[in-house]
């Protein structure tokens, strides 16, 4: 699946993909952070039926709803034999140190004890993401650990 | 009563009024700018009340707010925006500048207002407000159509095409030589080049070095040092204005993001009080004169930035109704062609019916703009809909509910 980036001067920047029925289905992302969603018109593909404005939360919630679920379910799954492991999906929000640094940077195995098995970005999953992962305010982060740990890594990825 | 306590007592008033004015505007979801410039009128020579009590304020904070006006301007932009925007759509920025230069132009000369009125009445009718439209286009959800970068991709070019035409425009209204006036443009033009450059090289640095966690601190480096490059560009002749540009175009990345936060309150406050002044020194009593030179004015730029418009629309491969739109959308002009105006009638080298006629054309196009943004695609429908009926469609799929 190709995402099309198309540059608003002063504004932001237009994420988009286009479906096999030909509409075009994506995000306008803008620079105070915020984002809308945008589904094209039937009968003019150039204009759009719908532009939904989204707060990080609600836009990370809808990746999450399109993306880690399955994944989170069948790691929810795997890990229910093995008592006190659980598995979670954090939004890393604007507020978050972390926006624009590296997963390595949140040093959050070494502090909590949890890893970050896969990050979900707009509806695109990265798994096993590596330490030097670039992170994004919206992205869900899916993370499994102890519930102790779990509570920690929430605290670690919202404060530092 | 003491001479500060009328002051104090006029400003008081001025913001109040200015304050209802824009919560009116703000009502009908329209740019505030035409009220404030309706605020300046009403209460200045020849208006209802005469303030004369603050034009001393009034002068140096209306100079402020040009400079934040372009300093946030130039914020809104990264340089990487600008290269790219320069090259991909230069030929329609051409087309742009001429079809809606040469009205206003044209215009100026057939009354007899010389080369200098000239230069300053084509500035006005080119520029479309670049703030006024942004705000149309998301207000009304069109972020996310496809002739949307066409339209933003043109008012980058225009903004850029400040940093030319204002200093052409300070060194005309000074009177320089034809030489004088060259290497003012000369000098400007090195100053893009170097900023442009040096944004996109060493942009980080610089934002770092005016960046400050702290508020007040952040604060006073971004005033700071957007007075002393206007101030340095203008010694140079080159308009205080367009130093505040390329300032705001070199700070870059978050720092840009918060000092458009920090800035946008103090933005409001001094711009409002460059529209009300502007509107101070026009006399309201000469607007009747120019007023269907006005509206002639504004429907002949109307159908030359819709044809702008569309033409650059259809070269992007965007289908008619999205044309319409393109071009509809770039009616408004605003803080600009205001801007312009402002510095010409400051300089006292223009009649005062240049600013009559400025004015009413910007109140005009000011709220005609974003009327006709919004009701293009409704009152276009019907006709577009039997053009595209009485060509062969393709049945929709089966099957599939919308």
């Amino acid at each position: 699946m190709n995402f099309e980036d198309t540059s608003l001067p002063g504004l932001g920047v237009r994420r988009e993909i286009t479906l096999a029925s030909g509409r075009r289905v994506g995000v306008v992302i803008l620079r105070d952070g915020s984002m809308q969603l945008i589904i094209s018109q039937r009968e003019d593909p150039d204009a759009c039926a719908a532009a939904i404005p989204l707060s990080v939360d609600e836009a990370g919630a809808i990746g999450a709803m399109l993306g880690a679920p399955q994944l989170v379910t069948q790691l929810t799954d795997q890990h229910r034999d093995l008592p006190g492991v659980n598995t979670q999906q954090f939004v890393l929000s604007h507020e978050s140190p972390y926006v624009n640094r590296t997963l390595g940077d949140t040093s959050l195995r070494t502090r909590t004890g949890s890893s970050v098995v896969a990050i979900s970005r707009s509806g695109r999953v990265f798994p096993s993401p590596e330490p030097s992962f670039e992170l994004n305010a919206g992205d869900v982060l899916v993370i499994v650990g102890t519930s102790t740990g779990l509570d920690n890594a929430a605290h670690l990825i919202n404060d530092g | 009563m003491g001479e500060t306590a009328i002051i104090l007592i006029e400003l008081g008033a001025v913001f109040l009024g200015l304050g209802l004015l824009g919560r009116m505007a703000a009502k009908f979801g329209m740019s505030p700018v035409p009220l404030y410039l309706i605020g300046g009128l009403m209460f200045g020579h020849g208006g209802l009340i005469d303030l004369g009590g603050i034009s001393e304020f009034g002068e140096i904070a209306s100079e402020i707010g040009v400079i934040l006006l372009l300093l946030m301007l130039g914020l809104e932009y990264t340089a990487r925006e600008l290269v790219t925007g320069l090259k991909g759509s230069w030929f329609a920025g051409i087309v742009d500048f001429v079809l809606n230069f040469t009205p206003g132009a044209g215009l100026a000369l057939l009354m007899g207002w010389g080369f200098t009125g000239a230069l300053v009445m084509g500035g006005v009718t080119y520029v479309s407000s670049s703030g006024i439209i942004a705000k149309v286009l998301s207000d009304l959800g069109r972020l996310g159509n496809r002739e949307t970068p066409v339209v933003l991709s043109i008012l980058v070019l225009e903004d850029l095409a400040m940093a030319i035409y204002l200093p052409a425009l300070t060194a005309t209204l000074a009177g320089l030589s034809f030489l004088g006036g060259l290497r003012t443009v000369g000098i400007a033009l090195a100053a893009i080049t170097v900023v442009l450059l040096a944004a996109l090289r060493f942009g980080p640095q610089i934002s770092r070095l005016i960046h400050s966690a702290d508020q007040e601190n952040f604060l006073l480096k971004l005033i700071g040092a957007a007075l002393l490059v206007a101030g340095l560009a203008s010694a140079l002749q080159v308009s205080a204005a367009v130093g505040a540009f390329l300032l705001g175009i070199a700070i870059s990345g978050s720092t840009a993001s918060s000092a458009t936060k920090v800035l946008e309150p103090l933005r409001d406050l001094f711009a409002a009080m460059f529209f009300v002044v502007f509107g101070l020194n026009t006399d309201p009593t000469t607007i009747p004169a120019v007023l269907p030179m006005a509206i002639g004015l504004a429907l002949v730029t109307s159908a030359t930035k819709i044809l702008t418009g569309v033409w650059a629309a259809k070269r992007a491969g965007i289908g008619v109704p999205g044309r319409l739109r393109a071009g509809v959308a770039l009616i408004a002009r605003g803080e600009f062609s205001i801007v312009i105006a402002g510095l010409a009638v400051a300089s006292g080298a223009v009649t005062g019916e240049l600013a009559a006629l400025a004015t009413a054309y910007v109140l005009l196009l000011a709220v005609l703009g974003p009327v006709a943004t919004r009701f293009v695609e409704p009152l276009s429908k019907p006709f577009l809909r039997k053009r595209t009926q009485s060509s062969p469609t393709l049945p929709n799929p089966p099957l599939v509910t919308d």
